[in-house]
């Protein structure tokens, strides 16, 4: 943004939006063939998952009477928190007003929805009688945290819907004429835009409403993660029966869905050449707030094996030696070094903090919180209520190409969207640049270099 | 049903009533009997022995159509299991006869017999099936209601309304839930049923669990376990009228929980379960 300051503004105006673009105009050859492979890979888990329809109990997954829950569970955990992250990083970065968020934001809010709308299929998806489902709505118990799951879920995509679909509004009345666009984008743009005309009314209106969405997500997000974590600690099971589960999920869900955010911004700032704008320094800034987060979630980790370690409550120690010493100790282990400690220090070391090092870090993070979902759910099953063997469990071939599928799904859901969305926020980041050159007239010169060459310190 | 076991076993064991005196097991099941149904011939009924004190009350209730019953008539009995672990040899009959009786396969237990290890290293065979809780952590749980709680006290699952999201199963305590993962068994056609009271084929992608023999207890007759074991270990009494019977010998349900130190599978989780156990190890008493 800075470097756009150097040029006159109608041109890097201009710029912007070819750049914000480029994915709709002009995909590119190698969109088209990860589409298609993204494609093959959804096809097998949609085939899988007619497979799991056919046979008609979930006998085809690696799930028994013990570890009744397994992947579904987990997945479901953790595309519902990678949406979380994209959400919280769009809602928080508007209502501090951070200048940097410009460039991000469109990126989180459809990352947000792409992880929602997969990973809301899991709740069907786990279900022995799918076609049932109706029965939540028509027949409810209202006591059960599964109804809560759904009403929470199904209220956060609609919040998660409007919180995308707003900010593009302005973009899309700036783009229903454009002649480079076919005519099916530009009528779907001339609905988009819902008459905007750009007037001082509306641009209120519309901060207005951006505003309040952004709050409502907030605490919106913090509820879902809640009860979704509810499922497991309204339970008595050792390992589940926890105080610290809800908070727990809701940094997890934050932690990770921070690393999606990272990792589809690099993507698609390297793959569509958006470096002027996606500087280095807001994927820094993204990832300290990931340091951030990850440090939190190690300190709940931390705090919830030493509570149930030091007393020493029989079935907590059982878990807790299966956990670090002996059956699950290699996957344990594996989530401490490369989903906390490996990221943080990438991020924390300057050498390694570099738009390479912090994509590895977010990398980790995304497949170790996966890996941390598994040994949440997983564990605290295998491990009997009253008596008898430990269970085992190993995902079934089935399960395993319907959750690969699914994370395809939330690849393709994103590309499909910048098919037609630009990939950044034009109108927002013009708005921003406007509102931080106010701010720097406003201030007594002096201040104003200050603060300038403090700025570009901190760019680097 | 009536002939099994040891026919010397029936008022063989004395108990001491409140005041000290010595009860003979017959007056102890018979005084028991009269306070619940007072209404009925006392001394026909004497006659035919124990075992028919829980049976002839529930064939007199099954006369006036229970199926059709109101929750008021359906709440004047309160069922309740005992397992005399002083009895239990661990044999796994109990599951077998369920599993005839429910048409499940062999992978499918209702009644799972664990062999625990007690702190002085005695080796406890414990049956587990639904505990059949007063406060049942599972219909609470269950997102459309398809698990609930019969006024009688049994709790049990509607797999036409089941949406098979293994909720109940990670609320239960007990581990007595299980999952219809394969294509059930085959049932003869007159078995087939789709009450919750007796659900056979058990619907495949449902959890299924111990029903209590809901349907049997009903028309007065026993639950399969109780019927299939061999050592009287198993008793089925009701609350209300303050009986229990293993089929060969009658009891006064509260005398005999008092006196025998009964206990209850982990209290701690406040779900009241209705199912009590007398502590043993299948040690051969005198009874």
């Amino acid at each position: 943004m800075d470097q756009a300051l150097d040029h006159n503004p109608a041109t890097a105006q201009q710029e912007l939006h070819a750049a914000a673009l480029r994915p709709v105009v002009d995909a590119g050859r190698r969109f088209w063939l990860l589409f298609l492979g993204l494609g093959l890979v959804a096809g097998a888990g949609a085939a899988a998952y007619a497979l799991q329809l056919v046979t008609g109990g979930l006998s085809v997954t690696g799930l028994n009477d013990q570890v009744f829950w397994g992947t579904y569970e987990a997945t479901l955990v953790a595309f519902i928190g990678f949406s979380y992250g994209g959400a919280l990083v769009s809602a928080i970065l508007r209502l501090t007003n951070a200048a940097w968020r410009g460039p991000i934001t469109r990126i989180a809010e459809v990352s947000a929805l792409a992880t929602l709308l997969v990973g809301a299929l899991f709740p069907i998806i786990h279900l022995g009688r799918p076609e049932r489902v109706l029965l939540l709505f028509t027949g409810p118990n209202f006591q059960s945290p599964i109804f809560w799951d759904m009403v929470a879920i199904l209220t956060y995509m609609l919040a998660t819907f409007v919180l995308l679909l707003l900010p593009i509004i302005p973009d899309a009345a700036a783009l229903h004429d454009n002649p480079r666009l076919g005519r099916w984008h530009r009528r779907l743009y001339r609905i988009l835009s819902l008459g905007w005309t750009g007037t001082e009314r509306q641009r209120r209106a519309l901060e207005r409403a951006v505003t309040i969405v952004a709050i409502l997500i907030v605490p919106l997000a913090v509820v879902v993660h809640t009860v979704l974590s509810y499922t497991f600690s309204l339970t008595s099971r050792p390992g589940w029966h926890s105080t610290i589960f809800g908070p727990y999920f809701v940094i997890g869900a934050i932690y990770s869905g921070v690393a999606v955010v990272i990792l589809a911004a690099l993507a698609y700032r390297r793959a569509y050449r958006l470096q002027r704008w996606i500087e280095d320094r807001t994927v820094r800034n993204l990832g300290y707030v990931m340091v951030a987060l990850g440090l939190a979630y190690g300190y709940a980790t931390f705090s919830e094996i030493t509570t149930e370690g030091f007393v020493g409550k029989q079935a907590e120690v059982e878990l807790l030696f299966g956990l670090m010493l002996e059956r699950y100790a290699p996957l344990f282990w594996s989530f401490i070094a490369f989903g906390l400690v490996v990221p943080i220090a990438l991020i924390a070391i300057p050498r390694t903090r570099t738009p390479g090092g912090i994509a590895l870090a977010a990398v980790m993070v995304i497949l170790a919180m996966y890996l941390k979902r598994l040994l949440i759910v997983v564990p605290p099953l295998t491990r009997p209520v009253v008596g008898g063997d430990p269970g085992t469990y190993l995902p079934s071939a089935v399960e395993m190409a319907i959750v690969s599928g699914a994370a395809a799904g939330v690849v393709m859901i994103m590309l499909f969207v910048f098919r037609f969305v630009p990939v950044m926020a034009v109108d927002e980041m013009a708005e921003i640049e406007r509102e931080q050159a106010q701010v720097v007239s406003r201030q007594l010169p002096a201040q104003a270099t200050r603060v300038m060459s403090t700025r570009e310190a901190t760019d680097g | 049903m009536t002939q099994r076991g040891r026919p010397d076993a029936v008022g063989s064991a004395h108990e001491a009533d409140p005041e000290g005196h010595p009860l003979d097991q017959h007056e102890l099941s018979r005084r028991a009997f009269v306070k619940a149904a007072g209404l009925l011939g006392a001394s026909g009924m004497l006659a035919a022995g124990g075992l028919l004190g829980v049976t002839s009350l529930t064939r007199i209730a099954a006369a006036d159509d229970l199926d059709n019953a109101t929750p008021e008539e359906l709440a004047q009995r309160q069922w309740v299991f005992v397992f005399d672990l002083r009895r239990c040899d661990g044999c796994g009959k109990c599951t077998k006869g369920c599993q005839k009786m429910h048409f499940l396969p062999e992978g499918q237990e209702w009644i799972k017999v664990y062999t625990v290890t007690g702190a002085g290293g005695q080796i406890i065979s414990l049956p587990v099936l639904c505990q059949m809780c007063e406060q049942p952590p599972c219909t609470k749980v269950c997102p459309v209601v398809a698990t609930y709680r019969e006024p009688d006290g049994v709790v049990l699952i509607d797999q036409e309304r089941c949406i098979g999201c293994r909720m109940c199963m990670a609320a239960c305590p007990y581990g007595v839930r299980v999952f219809n993962w394969d294509r059930p068994m085959e049932v003869p056609a007159a078995a087939q049923s789709t009450s919750p009271l007796f659900t056979a084929p058990q619907r495949q992608g449902t959890v299924g669990k111990c029903d209590s023999c809901a349907h049997r207890l009903r028309e007065g007759d026993f639950p399969a376990c109780l019927t299939s074991c061999s050592m009287d270990a198993i008793y089925v009494g009701d609350r209300i009228a303050d009986v229990a019977t293993n089929g060969t010998e009658t009891v006064q349900l509260s005398e005999f929980l008092r006196t025998n130190d009964a206990f209850r599978l982990k209290e701690e989780f406040g779900t009241q379960p209705r199912v009590y156990y007398i502590a043993g190890h299948g040690q051969d008493l005198d009874f």
